[in-house]
């Protein structure tokens, strides 16, 4: 993608987020979260653009304050990542049923540390609190893809699903 | 309404689907077109609550004949046996000793727990949660009739009151007086905020009721509504749960095309408004402050306290904030009224609790059960026993904020005023159930990686307090410990308690209190001998935990 296409591109996926989610100030997280599902992280331009796109009475905020919120909240991303991104559950409950296991697993397949991306930007490899799938531990989320009751052995076959 | 011969349920939670519920659905439909039977039989989703290993799940009616696991390529199969040949396709039934117990619809039927008390998953896994109608058809929406029709908003708040409702989010404040508060405060705009943030570490029973059984939320928070004078509502869901976001959004639309949420609710002249909005990943969210400041789009970071949201909460105005599974029993107490629900659990703690087990037992899985059960009942009947192999070594009781309990504790009753007593905390029901071969030190470093992660850092005892407690609990486990080390742990974990703005800081010592409460000689020998008795700490620098 050239420069130009994504900048197009930001200034209407924001402006296609505030249309669906309102200008108000309780619409910020949904907004953000929207440039993020469909970027997959939340470049610069964006925060430029939310800030200049919701100059309301009700709304002002800075690039700042916008850069504060992503950086908050574990499911907004400020660096760009991987096509698919690997969430691991690192809790309590999956790790006393062999998660320990499975993430280094997943480590030594990826060849990458926690926060990584691989240098062909196709995967980011990174740890998550609980996500309520407890009694199916230990748990794998890819993209959107959930993964329960994994073992080490799977993950090569897991891994091999995704282009 | 055309009459059914029979209905096939399908389990659709994202454990099915992702072995292939949706296609099963699809084959199931093909299969009763090719024998003719579509006008016949009805095919219908279920949310699943029990077990995992033999999913997906296919139910069929009027029998209730339990089929599972049920692949896509058996839909033919199925179709052609049990409602083509009008018999039991026997190499599909599910294996009968996965079944006993745990789930909702088998209540009629052998089998079912006798002491597992349903009120607030009710209908979760008994009902098709994306169908109004059938929300309608068991009880639903039959309470805010009540409470409008019937009911003054002082009544609906006595009889809140008078129930003995307590939070069910963890700290386990009398429902009635928040309620009560609210209403008393002053302001022509209040707002009533369900909180769907669950992110407790093994805690899924609020997405379990989300998933099987929007509705009740939806009615809850109206009745709540009404009996406070607010006409708005929020619903603050965790970003994670996708599919409890589609369901929920569906009933509200559902609910608002019925009558039952909006403008001039059963002409009573009552309104009520219900915003759906998800968070994006904070586990400090679900702390009611942040969770407000959350919403009004900041960075959710708890506010200082008081003064407490039900004098100044969402955009400053008076705000309820009551957790999910709270909301889910208000319906059942309003039809049935106070008696009725003082007749389960305990006399300080009336009522049922949902219990989420999981860990080295047999059964994982939902339970719901009066309160003041024991933690040996639980794990010897709902849990089907330790799995082969291992001993009940410690149990942790309410997620990472909760308390780790030794074997010995076992019997104590689970309630609230009995868990105080013994200096345990309830918390959110998560029952993780760790045999002997589970590390105290390799387990509180993982607990203490959550809080050091999650800590929003705004005051400095949680932020600092978190971290220095991971390093040297982190350097004890890689055999680098001093026996000092262990009154800076109970030091640091006093002063987070006392010094923290909010529940996470206030509650991120416990696992090192309780560690070294009951486990003081396992720790030392880590430090003194230089080895893990149990063989999982690898007691060498290079370990890094993940």
């Amino acid at each position: 993608m050239t420069a130009p296409t994504i900048e197009r591109d930001v200034s209407l996926l924001v402006q296609e987020a505030i249309e669906k989610h309102g200008a108000h100030r309780d619409a910020l997280i949904p907004i953000l979260s929207e440039v993020n599902h469909a970027l997959g992280y939340i470049p610069a331009e964006a925060f430029q653009e939310v800030h200049k796109q919701l100059q309301t009475e009700d709304v002002s905020v800075s690039k700042g304050q916008l850069f504060g919120l992503a950086s908050f909240y574990d499911m907004l991303s400020t660096k760009p990542r991987g096509r698919h991104v690997i969430k691991f559950c690192e809790n309590a409950p999956c790790h006393v049923v062999g998660g320990k296991a499975v993430w280094d697993a997943l480590c030594d397949s990826l060849n990458l540390k926690n926060g990584e991306t691989t240098p062909d930007k196709k995967w980011t490899l990174v740890t998550t609190s609980c996500l309520g799938l407890c009694s199916v531990g230990p748990v794998v989320l890819i993209d959107d893809d959930l993964y329960g009751n994994v073992v080490p052995g799977q993950i090569d076959k897991i891994l091999a699903r995704y282009e | 309404m055309q009459t059914k011969r029979a209905m096939i349920l399908v389990s659709n939670d994202p454990e099915s689907i992702r072995l292939g519920a949706n296609e099963l659905i699809q084959n199931l439909s093909e299969a009763l077109g090719a024998y003719d039977l579509q006008d016949e039989v009805e095919i219908t989703t279920l949310s699943n609550i029990g077990t995992s290993n033999i999913l997906p799940l296919v139910v069929v009616y009027p029998e209730a004949t339990v089929y599972g696991p049920v692949k896509p390529a058996d839909a033919r199969f199925l179709v052609e046996e049990h409602l083509y040949k009008g018999r039991v396709a026997t190499d599909l039934i599910a294996p009968p000793k996965q079944l006993s117990g745990n789930i909702g619809w088998l209540r009629a039927h052998k089998g079912y727990n006798p002491a597992e008390q349903r009120i607030v998953l009710e209908r979760a896994g008994h009902i098709d949660p994306e169908n109004i109608e059938e929300f309608i058809a068991e009880n639903g929406y039959q309470a805010l009739g009540k409470a409008l029709s019937e009911m003054t908003p002082e009544q609906v708040i006595e009889t809140i009151e008078k129930s003995g409702l307590q939070g069910r989010g963890g700290a386990g404040f009398p429902t009635g007086r928040k309620w009560k508060f609210v209403r008393m405060a002053k302001g022509e705009k209040k707002y009533i905020i369900c909180n769907a943030d669950e992110s407790e570490p093994g805690t899924f029973k609020d997405r379990i009721v989300l998933e099987g059984d929007p509705h009740t939320i939806l009615e809850a928070m109206a009745i709540a509504g009404y009996a406070l004078g607010a006409d708005e509502g929020y619903i603050y869901i965790r970003g994670e749960y996708g599919l409890a976001y589609r369901r929920l959004q569906q009933a509200i639309e559902q609910a608002e095309e019925y009558g039952f949420l909006g403008d001039n609710i059963f002409e009573k002249g009552f309104n009520f408004h219900i915003h759906l909005h998800t968070g994006a990943g904070a586990y400090v969210c679900g702390e009611e402050t942040a969770l407000i400041e959350s919403i009004e789009g900041k960075r959710g970071e708890p506010r200082a306290r008081p003064p407490y949201p039900v004098t100044h909460g969402l955009w400053n105005r008076p705000t309820l904030v009551n957790n999910v599974e709270t909301l889910a029993n208000i319906p059942a107490i309003v039809r049935n009224g106070a008696e009725w629900y003082r007749s389960f659990g305990t006399p300080s703690s009336p009522g049922t609790k949902v219990y989420t087990i999981m860990g080295n037992v047999n059964f994982s899985g939902v339970i719901e059960v009066p309160m003041g059960i024991t933690l040996r009942e639980v794990i010897n009947i709902y849990a089907k026993g330790m799995k082969p192999g291992s001993i009940l070594r410690m149990a942790q009781t309410g997620g990472s904020s909760g308390s780790i309990i030794p074997a010995s504790l076992q019997d104590t009753p689970m309630d609230f005023e009995s868990f105080r007593k013994a200096g345990v905390s309830l918390g959110s029901g998560a029952l993780l159930i760790c045999d002997q071969n589970t590390c105290i030190v390799d387990l509180v470093k993982v607990l203490l990686q959550f809080f050091r992660f999650e800590s929003c850092g705004k005051c400095t005892p949680c932020r600092v307090g978190t971290q220095r407690t991971y390093e040297i609990v982190d350097r004890i486990s890689q055999g680098q410990g001093r026996l000092e080390d262990l009154d800076v742990l109970v030091s640091l974990a006093q002063e987070m308690e006392r010094a923290s703005n909010c529940g996470l800081g206030q509650t991120a010592g416990v696992p090192v209190r309780d560690m070294l409460k009951h486990f003081r000689t396992e720790v030392e020998a880590h430090i003194r001998l230089g080895s893990c008795p149990t063989g999982v700490c690898a007691m060498t620098p290079e370990t890094e935990l993940v």
